[in-house]
């Protein structure tokens, strides 16, 4: 699936094979590129009784941009891909996607949870194939290909371990062909080895697909090694916006990414 | 549950636990020859296999297993189909909930054996006051877990569906009802057990057929043999009914963890 190489400094660095063979130019990434939606969140508010969670969000997010959002733990990270995917309202302010503004609950946005939230009494192929749309079968094994676990379709979720079942989840969000990706630090309960593992497949099927990603993480390491921009989130607003320029595929020791890592951390 | 690879331990284990029950009745048939035990007090087993045998063979045994077999059925189809569906409703529905609850739960303190008085003097003596009194019983359990086996599960799955474009139906089909499963099986569990004690009171009280009629008719005659023989007869009837729900069970919760390592070996 993915070679993995050891940098001289230990740290794993995920060089996904597709990308390998088709260079790593910017026009040729563009091109592949075909479901990305773009994501505009304008003068955000989101207040729980009294407590304001979000006040006056702005963000504009490029069709087939990988974003990366960090911030401190309560900073209403959660609350905002809620609000995205359209499970919660905003008190104010709106969420367009392609253009559209979001009414409940959006078919072309998706959302990994941080637990993977896979039905126990269903196998995992009826897991990725929650949706039931015509033709669920074979784009569920395929969407189970992608991830590597084509051979466990049969299984009950409860035979799996933590990381097989984000790739389920992973599977399952794939399978509804997202316009936008929202990832909502879904690896953060795994070990390194696995997450550096999870972040390579994420980084290929984001390259073949071209979705828009929002990952939020508490790792800033992880987000200048993934996406194109990382922002910040602090007191319920952006902050902090830096565009990762730096080539891929990329070196989790490149000192260009330290650097950013260093200026985001003092942003945070 | 294994004692070894050697299939001399393995038929040891199916043996072994036999040897009580089988010492007891062999004591027993011999103090009732000895004549320890009066034949008034209790019936030798051996004279209970021949009771047995013949009311077997005249057909009364079987016609008074199967109407009380029938009333147990109707009772439960009635009592734990109706607790279901209630429990359903003010599972995934706020105001129904809030309507129906709270009385429910204040009902659910009554001993429902309590209204037996009551329930004669509406329905005399008569089919439907043996099937009302059953349908009560098993109401409560399975109305109570049903209804705690939705509010339970998961928000976090419910809104994984939605967010995966399910409906109202398929979440409920899909995520909510599978999900109270475990729960409502509990139910039906304890709903059995309460099934055939009512049953018991009901026909010993007030019946002219059934196992429960049996046995108190027998009582009069002094007829101890038939008294045990019906005692029997219960308890096979409670073991036939809890390896149902065992065998249910297994098919409906097959992807519960507890029960993957008898699936596999099965
Ligand atoms: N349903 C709710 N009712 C009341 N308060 C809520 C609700 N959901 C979230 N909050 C509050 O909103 C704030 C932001 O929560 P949120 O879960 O979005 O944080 P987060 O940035 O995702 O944090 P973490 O990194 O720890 O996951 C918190 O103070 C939380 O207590
Ligand atoms: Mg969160």
């Amino acid at each position: 699936m993915l070679q993995r190489v050891q940098s001289v400094h230990g740290a794993f660095v995920s060089q996904p094979v597709d990308r390998l063979e088709a260079g790593s130019t910017r026009s040729h990434l563009d091109e592949r590129r075909r479901k990305g939606e773009r994501l505009v969140l304008e003068d955000l508010h989101l207040s729980f009784g009294t407590r304001q969670v979000l006040r006056g969000l702005n963000l504009e997010v490029p069709a087939g941009q990988f974003l990366a959002i960090v911030g401190r733990s309560g900073v209403g990270k959660s609350t905002l891909m809620r609000l995205i995917v359209g499970l919660d309202r905003p008190t104010k302010g709106r969420v367009s996607i392609g253009g559209a503004a979001v009414e409940g609950v959006q078919r072309t946005v998706k959302l990994l949870f941080q637990d993977a939230r896979l039905l126990p009494w269903q196998t995992v192929l009826s897991n990725v194939g929650i949706a039931r749309t015509p033709g669920w079968r074979d784009k569920a094994l395929e969407a189970l290909r992608d991830v590597g676990l084509a051979d466990r379709s049969n299984d009950w979720p409860a035979v799996l371990s933590g990381g097989q079942r984000q790739r389920v989840a992973l599977a399952r969000v794939l399978v509804g062909e997202p316009g936008v990706l929202l990832l909502d630090e879904p690896f953060g309960a795994l070990d390194a080895l696995t997450r550096s593992e999870m972040h390579g497949l994420l980084e290929k099927l984001w390259f073949r697909d071209g979705f828009t990603t929002v990952l939020i993480t508490h790792d800033v390491a992880e987000a200048v090694a993934l996406a194109d921009r990382v922002v910040v989130m602090n007191e319920g607003r952006v902050t902090f916006d830096v565009d990762i320029t730096v080539e891929r595929p990329r070196r989790r020791s490149d000192v260009q990414l330290s650097a950013l890592q260093d200026r985001i951390l003092q942003g945070v | 549950m294994r004692f070894g690879q050697l299939p001399f331990r393995q038929a040891a284990a199916q043996v072994v636990p036999w040897f009580v029950p089988l010492a007891v009745l062999v004591i027993w048939e011999l103090c009732a020859r000895l004549g320890f035990i009066e034949a008034r007090t209790l019936a030798a087993p051996s004279q209970v296999a021949v009771a047995f045998w013949a009311s077997a063979k005249s057909g009364e045994l079987g016609r008074n297993v199967v109407i009380s077999f029938e009333r147990a059925m109707l009772g439960l189809a009635i009592g734990g189909g109706l607790g279901f569906l209630l429990g359903v409703l003010t599972g995934v529905s706020r105001i129904a909930e809030l309507l129906l609850d709270s009385g429910l739960q204040m009902l659910r303190n009554v001993p429902h054996l309590a209204i037996i008085p009551m329930v004669i003097l509406w329905f005399g003596i008569d089919e439907t006051a043996k099937i009302f009194l059953v349908a009560v019983g098993t109401f409560f359990p399975i109305y109570l877990n049903t209804y705690h086996g939705m509010r339970t599960i998961d928000r976090g799955l419910i809104e994984m569906a939605e967010v995966n474009g399910l409906g109202k139906f398929a979440i409920f089909r899909r995520v909510l009802l599978p999900g109270a499963m475990p729960s409502v099986l509990i139910g039906l569990r304890y709903a059995l057990g309460i099934m055939w004690l009512t049953l018991i009171v009901a026909e010993t009280i007030s019946a002219s057929s059934g196992i429960g009629y049996m046995t108190m008719n027998a009582r009069e005659f002094l007829q101890t043999d038939i008294v045990v023989l019906g005692v029997l007869i219960y308890a096979l009837l409670g073991k036939a009914a809890d390896a149902t729900t065992k065998l249910i069970e297994h098919r409906v919760l097959a992807w519960h963890p507890a029960y993957h390592a008898s699936a596999s070996t099965n």
